[in-house]
């Protein structure tokens, strides 16, 4: 390992570092607009980082995730989320089902979790980032208990999208990301999810007139 | 040694002169950024001298821990100001600058100072000590967690030897002192009793913390205890620096770097105040009951830090 | 090359039926498309049974065994004989204005897209793009359960969005585990996720890591498999979709989940040369009969009852793909043909009982004897047949699942026999009087289409009479390659 490519990874573990820190600041935001900011800051940690890993490692076909990531996460999305909550006026403050405290004790306990488990995952792995794996698995888990936490239907989403961040992530420092053609599928999917979502919200919105998903529980098992 | 000596003293000494002008600078700054005319940047010394200059008051029923406290609570700060990687490093006082006892000295201050406000029997001595205690409870093991953090960094949690692994040796990022960083930044700003914690400039009772346990107070004690806030103030800024900037405090006994040492310290110390200005201004203050969660994210931020340095920099 | 005709033929046919809007013919055209995709699948069909198994394309981008081809089939069919059905259904669901013309043209398009999604899922040699078409067609089908935009069906797909969603996410973690351990074997690069590839050398993955992918990707999928307990979203999305895709969701789109957990099972086995993976489905399997056999009983809506009698079914193909061997595996194909034809089936009769009657709830579906004989006994002969009464062809699968169980797994034969027991009796009696029960109810004003119906329950009927020997060998074939 020269000594150039160690400055890369202490820069791209600090960035992994940034990325678990938003998801914190994620699970600890109670605007819906803060939200969304946080979001396209973890896609543009996201991108630089991959970015960085592609320079480093020469990588070239990282270049390409790292730009999708940059115009879907840092650019498109944020930008369809902030004209959605103005369209659909809703920025005001969410309330978490559990209060915020205890879901960042459980978020903790998720961190050590998902370090663990990722620790003898990351010791097989060749890359040069293979310890940011389990920041990477954390920040699956955080997002997953931000959607388990929210009750509002674009915090929700924001939680998907900032899970299939860390997947993203998880594939970079694990094997240098995926083949290109899963990767270009997978950010197809994401893209068409988010516009169906889009198509979604209005007809929420028409139906119970706010995106408070706590109108939505009158399908349960008696 | 008699070098290190008079630069401790030299060090003490100008902490002791330069926590006022601190204090000067973030309320000038404020009062620009909130748009009025800001009062001289010498405002805090005036205050000073006009207090010592009056005579004071105490109540009947206080007893002599409510004069004591004032000298105590200064003297500790005076303290944790002299030990404090300020401009040089390792002084003669460095052996005693470990990140744990300087915990110990910052709880001593607030000890006397919450016993003082209850001194009296007020209600409000009591309810400004009661909620003093409450941020301080969460404040102090989270401020330990950033000091964990550092010391897992350096293997010591003797201040002079974590400045020495983070300044003086090749340069590596941790991404760990990053959380710790915002972690530290929170509670400096709560222990400060700044917003979005506490305000220093209201005494409306519903809010207040530090200024409803000093209300009591007159002339030279209240100077003292101004003085104190001005010099906890500084004495964290210095902290912080060492910390997490700590590029530029001259090493052992190499005196040829202690005038440009001087200079980084001033500057940083001014661009410090003016960022705390800013956050101060930008942000309002939360309700009371909010303070836990936010000093419970500040000792969160501080786990994940310590957390991060197993998984990344072991 | 036919295998381009299948997954274009949905493609173009989504993309003309979003162009063409709802236009009068609309209907037609969506059968139509789907008729040629059952022509290019049977062509498909016959080349794989006549020159065996084949790589097509580039690096080898498409895989058709026996196993997928199979399944390849039987989706082009049901997807065929429900646009046949859709074909009226729909239109007396826009007279009942339920549903307008822009509504009609998104179901028609993702309908084709779905289809087409799911194919590429079936027929795709890259565990990756298996993975990216997964979620098309999951993503296809959530404004479709949301069709009727009433708050209930708002819900419901939006649990189904959520719940597989998040399920799916687990399902990419475990393919990007399962990519870690090839790259490792075959090098980085788009072959290491080849499934051919990773069939070649499963014996040098990395034990641990798979085990662990294999713990996502059957969480993952299995979401979307409708395996307790992760199955919420199956009975809303079921209960508040239009019936079609409620009969698409609960005839394909869960044997395609369940076909990639056994794909990537087959490489676990491989891997780690023992029964963890089999030991985990026979568990989720087993929940998910018993489970949904014991929440049967307490549904009144018609639409969820069928639908947990989806998941009690596919828990116990899953249990019978767990329990591994010829015998077991073979069951399990035995039974998902038979789950697809006969629950389509129902799907459709119950389709048509509902618009009858105005309502979903059991209560207010009374006598259809009397009033629509063809619906009634087709409902009834569906619910027979699914309840497994011999001489169906549901019998004969679940009498060799439960058999084998005796031999290799007896602890779970009383579980097993219990659930089916209750599953019976509760569908049972919630389904008579709703067929032979007295009624005020006047007749459907139109012919219903029952064509399907009856061509399902007839190859059913057939299949628990007598399996051709080719059938049989090719059943034999396919459950050869699941490790039996």
């Amino acid at each position: 390992m020269t000594l150039s490519l160690t400055y890369h990874l202490q820069v791209i573990n600090l960035l992994a570092a940034l990325l678990l820190l938003i998801s914190f600041a994620m699970l600890s935001q109670r605007r819906i607009v803060g939200l969304i900011t946080l979001f396209a800051w973890q896609g543009a940690a996201l991108s630089a980082s991959t970015a960085i890993v592609a320079w480093s490692t020469g990588q070239h076909h990282l270049y390409y995730s790292a730009a999708l990531t940059l115009v879907l996460k840092v650019i498109a999305m944020p930008w369809f989320f902030y004209r959605l909550v103005k369209k659909l006026d809703v920025d005001r403050d969410v309330e978490p089902m559990i209060n915020i405290p205890t879901t960042m004790l459980i978020g903790i306990v998720l961190v050590i979790f998902a370090f663990n488990l990722a620790m003898p995952i990351s010791q097989m792995s060749g890359t040069v980032m293979r310890s940011t794996l389990g920041i990477a698995m954390a920040t699956v888990l955080l997002a997953f208990l931000m959607m388990i936490t929210r009750s509002k239907a674009i915090p929700q989403v924001i939680g998907f999208l900032a899970m299939e961040n860390g997947l993203f992530f998880a594939a970079t420092s694990a094997t240098y990301g995926m083949p290109l053609v899963v990767e270009m599928g997978v950010a197809l999917d994401v893209l068409v999810g988010v516009f169906v979502l889009g198509i979604f919200f209005f007809q929420i919105r028409e139906t119970f007139d706010s995106l408070d998903l706590k109108h939505m529980e009158k399908l349960k098992e008696k | 040694m008699t070098t290190g000596i008079l630069l401790q003293i030299a060090q003490t000494l100008a902490a002791i002169l330069l926590a006022p002008l601190l204090m000067g600078w973030v309320n000038q700054c404020r009062a620009w950024l909130q748009g009025r005319s800001a009062p001289p940047i010498s405002q805090p010394y005036r205050t000073l001298r006009k207090l010592f200059q009056k005579d004071a008051v105490i109540a009947h029923n206080a007893s002599p821990l409510f004069r004591f406290a004032p000298y105590m609570v200064f003297a500790c700060m005076a303290l944790a100001a002299g030990i404090v990687p300020t401009i040089a490093n390792d002084l003669p006082f460095s052996p005693a600058a470990d990140a744990i006892a300087l915990v110990g000295v910052f709880a001593l201050a607030r000890v006397f100072l919450a016993l003082a406000a209850m001194d009296i029997g007020t209600s409000f001595g009591s309810l400004g000590a009661r909620r003093e205690m409450l941020v301080a409870f969460l404040a102090e093991p989270a401020l330990l967690m950033v000091f964990f953090t550092a010391s897992l960094i350096s293997q010591s949690t003797e201040l002079p030897v974590i400045v020495q692994t983070l300044a003086h040796k090749e340069f590596v990022i941790y991404p760990s002192m990053a959380f710790a960083a915002v972690a530290f930044w929170m509670i400096s700003v709560a222990e400060n009793a700044r917003i979005p914690v506490d305000n220093p400039t209201t005494h409306l009772e519903l809010t207040m913390i530090h200024e409803a346990m000093i209300l009591e107070y007159s002339a030279r004690h209240l100077a003292l205890i101004e003085w104190a806030v001005a010099l906890k103030l500084f004495t964290y800024s210095a902290l912080g620096i060492a910390l997490f900037l700590p590029w530029g405090i001259a090493p052992q006994g190499d005196l040829s770097a202690l005038p440009l040492a001087v200079l980084v310290l001033l500057l940083k110390m001014l661009l410090g105040g003016t960022v705390l200005s800013f956050m101060e201004a930008i942000s309002a203050k939360v309700r009371l009951f909010r303070a836990p969660e936010f000093l419970g994210t500040a000792f969160l931020l501080g786990v994940l830090g310590m957390l991060i340095h197993f998984l990344l920099e072991v | 090359m036919e295998i381009y005709w299948v997954l274009g033929i949905p493609l173009v046919g989504g993309i003309f039926l979003a162009l063409w809007g709802s236009r009068g013919n609309a209907p037609e055209i969506n059968a139509f498309f789907s008729l040629l995709t059952l022509i290019a699948a049977s062509i498909l069909t016959a080349r794989i049974v006549a020159d065996g198994p084949m790589i097509v394309g580039g690096e080898g981008w498409f895989f058709i065994d026996s196993f997928n081809v199979f399944l390849v089939t039987l989706t082009a069919f049901v997807a065929f004989t429900t646009s046949l059905f859709s074909r009226p259904y729909m239109r007396i669901e826009k007279e009942h204005s339920r549903l307008n013309d822009k509504r009609l043209r998104l179901y028609h398009s993702s309908y084709q897209i779905f289809i087409g999604a799911m194919l590429l899922a079936l027929t795709t040699n890259n565990m990756g793009i298996l993975w990216v078409s997964m979620e098309a067609a999951t993503l296809a089908t959530v404004l479709l359960v949301s069709l009727y935009r009433t708050p209930a069906s708002l819900e419901a797909a939006w649990k189904y969005f959520i719940l597989c969603g998040v399920g799916i996410a687990q399902a990419l973690f475990g393919t990007i585990l399962l990519y870690f351990a090839a790259e490792k074997v075959l090098g980085s690069g788009g072959t290491a996720l080849l499934w051919t590839h990773l069939n070649e050398v499963k014996g040098q993955l990395e034990p641990t890591v798979l085990q662990l992918a294999f713990v996502f990707l059957l969480v993952g999928y299995g979401t979307k498999v409708g395996l307790a307990p992760l199955h919420n979203w199956l009975p809303d999305a079921h209960a508040e979709g239009p019936t079609p895709v409620s009969a698409v969701l609960s005839g394909l789109l869960l044997n395609v989940a369940l076909y990639a957990v056994m794909r990537s099972k087959v490489l676990v086995d491989g891997a780690l040369g023992n029964d963890l993976a089999g030991n985990l489905m026979m568990g989720f399997g087993l929940l998910s009969v018993v489970l949904a056999a014991f929440l049967i009983k307490r549904q009144t809506d018609v639409k969820r009852m069928f639908a947990y009698s989806s998941i009690e079914h596919m828990g116990l193909v899953t249990f019978a793909f767990g329990m591994g061997g010829p015998v077991a595996s073979f069951a399990g194909l035995l039974h998902m043909t038979m789950h697809s034809l006969t629950k389509s089936a129902i799907f459709f009769a119950v389709g048509h009982a509902t618009q009858s009657a105005g309502t979903q709830l059991m209560a207010g579906i009374r006598g259809l004897i009397k009033t629509n004989p063809t619906i009634g006994w087709g409902l009834m002969l569906g619910t027979v047949a699914i309840l497994g009464v011999p001489p169906f062809g549901v019998f004969a699968s679940e009498f060799l699942i439960i058999t084998t169980a005796m031999h290799e797994h007896a602890w779970a034969t009383p579980f097993l026999l219990t659930a089916l027991g209750v599953a019976f009796a509760s569908i049972f009696g919630k389904v008579q009087p709703m067929v032979f029960g007295e009624t005020e109810l006047p007749r459907l004003p139109y012919q219903p289409a029952l064509t399907p119906v009856f061509m399902h329950l007839a190859l059913v009927l057939m299949l628990g009479l007598f399996i051709p020997p080719y059938l049989a060998d090719w059943y034999r074939q396919a459950a050869a390659l699941l490790g039996g």
